[in-house]
């Protein structure tokens, strides 16, 4: 299965919700009045749009609507495919990849997000391309996290600098960081301990890891990866920013989008913080984590067959 | 981001324009009701949800007078949060031990919701109230799952049973049920394995565990940050299994946790638990009352409307209406104004009750400031009788002796007569304003002070 058919398979149950909807609404829809947008909007929300961006995303969509005569449900769903595509799509999603040299990648976001499973993943995919691969267990708070990192790095084959739970995290990541350096490796990731964005001292720490990575190679780190759940709702906006805020965050990876979670969150924390997304999560086999891709993802949210 | 301004502040500003009125019309309400709907959509409350309550409300809000002392905007946010807690449930944090031990517990729910550590602190919480719990590591699929169990397990100082890997979770669960019969463990907390609630053979084996060990209990952890999907991961948990109760987790971070209210409305299971954080004992009894203003976003507005409720005097407002709209209006009234906004407690107290910058704006010119209340008391009680009800006769003479039986100077007593004069001028225009909207029908009402 090629990756825009798992894409697709993977976003099956988004799509019975969401598009379904659409089609719905706007097959053999003639007449384009309020309850039609009002209809569009609710739709929006419940894909976790939010309100903020739902409401912009109609009237930008009722503007153009006008402003090109549509009259048509599918005329209109092509103008917000085209709406939601372009607020993806602002940012480069590309990874910031050192083709010479160390490739430096933080990986943080709250709790149970998938950060673990997504920094296996990601280990695997730069194995498979041939590059040498260090993975740092910067998680040294939560029970046996350190543990589940190890087995990921055994299953694709790379290496792993850790200390003990309860060591310093920034000690770690500087450890990774030197470890990278002298075996020469292609790639270093790091993986964080889950934080929840207003504990306010776990974010100070999260600020020190990256603190001692810029300052001992500048430059680093080249990415830092905010893990987001699919199913989560509008808190993920506070989380971007805030972790942001702490870490400089580059982009965005959107873990869990094989259940029925519509993910949509995205599209305000795209618009309103000028975030890419640059991976998606479509499943929980080990190469299941793909670059994203706004035209891709717009296709498989909206495609017609199953 | 824009920062969410409080549901209170949208609803006051809402209704601004409503002052006077004694009933709330149907328009008033629905525009309120777009406020309600706008506030729980952004907290995450599922669509659906939010139609069936905000109907609720409009039905309670269209039906009901509102009250003398308070403002519309209160009176409907009341509605709103009364509504809003009997959604949630009573506080029903209790499990149902069983009768014949041990009282088996099963934890259920997607990856990541916080399955494991709610395990640990569930069996913690058990173990302080002197119970010889179980842990059962289940969750043979997650990468060292079990390893973690055991690591919060040996924290708590509870047994972790485990098979490993290798054996299936419906045979690990009982065996771990024989294991606790035998060794004296009068509960057992099963951690499962996180999946999709979409995925049938997971599901299914859940079902299987079900079947094999009967568990008295059956709770869904959920993340307080789940947005929509919410609604679709309850149903499908609670079909499958039957649900008991829910755990919600990672309440301790900034989520307004609308899930909350998603997952009680479609399963109609009570919330049992809240996870306040990464430690191990950092698991509370759920409060529904709590979690309705924290979704509303509303901050202690709903104390100070009780405080407000229990110190007014109904009779003492009718009253008081009465002499302002026939122009009697005194400074002893005034005074009595300032005594019952006294009774309400301390006024930094409400003012800090207060929600939102639209009032702290309006608070700033009046510049109240408990000492100069003090003053002012003291300046009204240094006046005549005749004074009080007359002030137009209070001369250079009369305002120096106020001035020195009350201790304060002449300018001082000069600002409140200027202060009264104004807010009597300010009455006796909103008395022919309503007199001229209701012929004096219905009364408006007047400001606490000014």
């Amino acid at each position: 299965m090629g990756f825009f058919e798992k894409l697709k398979a993977g976003l099956a149950k988004t799509r019975a919700g969401f598009v379904d909807k659409v089609n719905t609404l706007v097959t053999g829809r003639t007449k384009i009045d309020e309850e039609f947008y009002e209809e569009l909007e609710e739709i929006l929300i419940q894909s976790d749009v939010g309100v903020e961006t739902t409401l912009k995303l109609v009237e930008q969509v009722k503007a153009s609507a006008k402003e090109r005569k549509a009259t048509s449900g599918e005329e209109v769903k092509d103008i917000l495919k085209e709406e939601i595509e372009n607020i993806l799509s602002a940012k480069d999603s590309s990874l910031n990849f050192q083709e010479d040299g160390l490739t430096v990648i933080m990986v943080v976001g709250v709790n149970g997000a998938g950060k673990t499973t997504t920094i296996g993943k990601l280990a695997a995919n730069f194995k498979s391309e041939g590059k040498k691969v260090l993975l740092a267990a910067a998680d040294t708070f939560r029970a046996a996290a350190i543990e589940q990192l190890e087995i990921w790095a055994e299953r694709s084959g790379v290496e792993l600098v850790k200390h003990q739970e309860g060591s310093d995290p920034a000690a770690v990541a500087f450890d990774g960081l030197k470890a990278a350096q002298s075996r020469q490796a292609d790639v270093l990731i790091i993986d964080t301990a889950g934080r929840l964005q207003n504990k306010k001292n776990l974010m100070n720490e999260l600020n020190k890891i990256f603190r001692v990575l810029n300052r001992e190679a500048s430059g680093t780190p080249h990415e830092v990866l905010l893990v987001i759940d699919a199913t989560t709702g509008q808190n993920a906006l506070s989380q971007a920013l805030v972790f942001k805020e702490a870490a400089n965050v580059t982009g965005i990876v959107l873990t869990k989008l094989d259940g029925t979670a519509k993910g949509g969150v995205i599209i305000p924390v795209a618009d309103q913080l000028q975030i890419p997304v640059k991976f998606v999560g479509v499943g929980e086999g080990i190469d299941d984590l793909k670059p994203f891709d706004a035209k891709d993802f717009v296709s498989a949210l909206f495609s017609e067959e199953g | 981001m824009s920062a969410f301004s409080s549901l209170a502040e949208k609803l006051q500003n809402t209704f601004k324009k409503l002052k006077g009125k004694g009933k709330l019309t149907e328009k008033d309400v629905q525009e309120a009701m777009r406020e309600v709907r706008l506030a729980l959509l952004e907290a995450d409350v599922n669509y659906k949800v939010v139609k069936d309550f905000t109907a609720t409300v409009k039905e309670r809000a269209l039906g009901q007078e509102v009250m003398e002392s308070l403002t519309p905007a209160q009176q409907v946010i009341k509605i709103v949060n009364e509504e809003l807690t009997a959604l949630m449930g009573g506080t029903q944090s209790k499990i149902t031990l069983a009768s014949k031990p041990p009282t088996i517990i099963m934890l259920v729910g997607l990856q990541g919701a916080g399955k494991t550590t709610t395990a640990g602190k569930l069996a913690g919480y058990f173990k302080r109230q002197g119970r010889r719990p179980l842990l059962v590591a289940c969750d043979v699929y997650r990468p060292a799952a079990i390893k973690q169990l055991e690591v919060v397990g040996g924290k708590l100082e509870i047994p972790v049973f485990s098979l490993g890997e290798r054996v299936s979770p419906v045979e690990i669960a009982r065996q771990a049920v024989a294991h606790a019969q035998n060794h004296g463990n009068d509960l057992v907390v099963l951690d499962t394995a996180g999946r999709l609630h979409i995925n049938e053979e997971l599901m299914q084996e859940l079902e299987n565990i079900k079947t094999a060990v009967k568990p008295h209990e059956i709770l869904l952890v959920v993340d307080a940050m789940t947005g929509q999907d919410a609604v679709s991961v309850a149903e499908s948990f609670h079909q499958t299994l039957g649900l008991d109760g829910i755990i919600m987790t990672k309440l301790d971070g900034d989520t307004r946790g609308g899930a909350a209210l998603s997952v009680k409305a479609v399963t109609g299971r009570p919330i049992k638990f809240a996870g306040m954080g990464e430690k191990l004992d950092a698991l509370e009894p759920f409060h529904p009352d709590r979690m309705a203003s924290r979704i509303l976003g509303m901050g202690d507005v709903l104390t100070l409307i009780e405080k407000a409720q229990a110190s007014f005097d109904q009779a003492k407002a009718k009253e008081m209406e009465r002499k302002l709209r026939q122009q009697e209006f005194t400074l002893e009234d005034f005074l009595d104004q300032l005594n019952q906004m006294k009774s309400m407690g301390p006024l930094e107290d409400i003012l800090g009750m207060l929600p939102g910058l639209g009032q702290a704006k309006q608070l700033k010119n009046l510049q109240v400031d408990e000492k100069e209340l003090q003053h002012v008391e003291a300046i009204i009680q240094s006046m005549t009788p005749a004074e009080r009800r007359n002030p137009e006769i209070i001369n250079g003479s009369r305002k120096r002796r106020i001035a020195q039986g009350s201790g304060t100077r002449v300018q001082d007593v000069n600002r409140l007569l200027k202060q009264f004069a104004e807010a009597r001028k300010m009455m006796k225009q909103l008395g022919e304003m309503a007199g001229a909207a209701k012929k004096g029908k219905k009364g408006f009402k007047f400001p606490l002070f000014r």
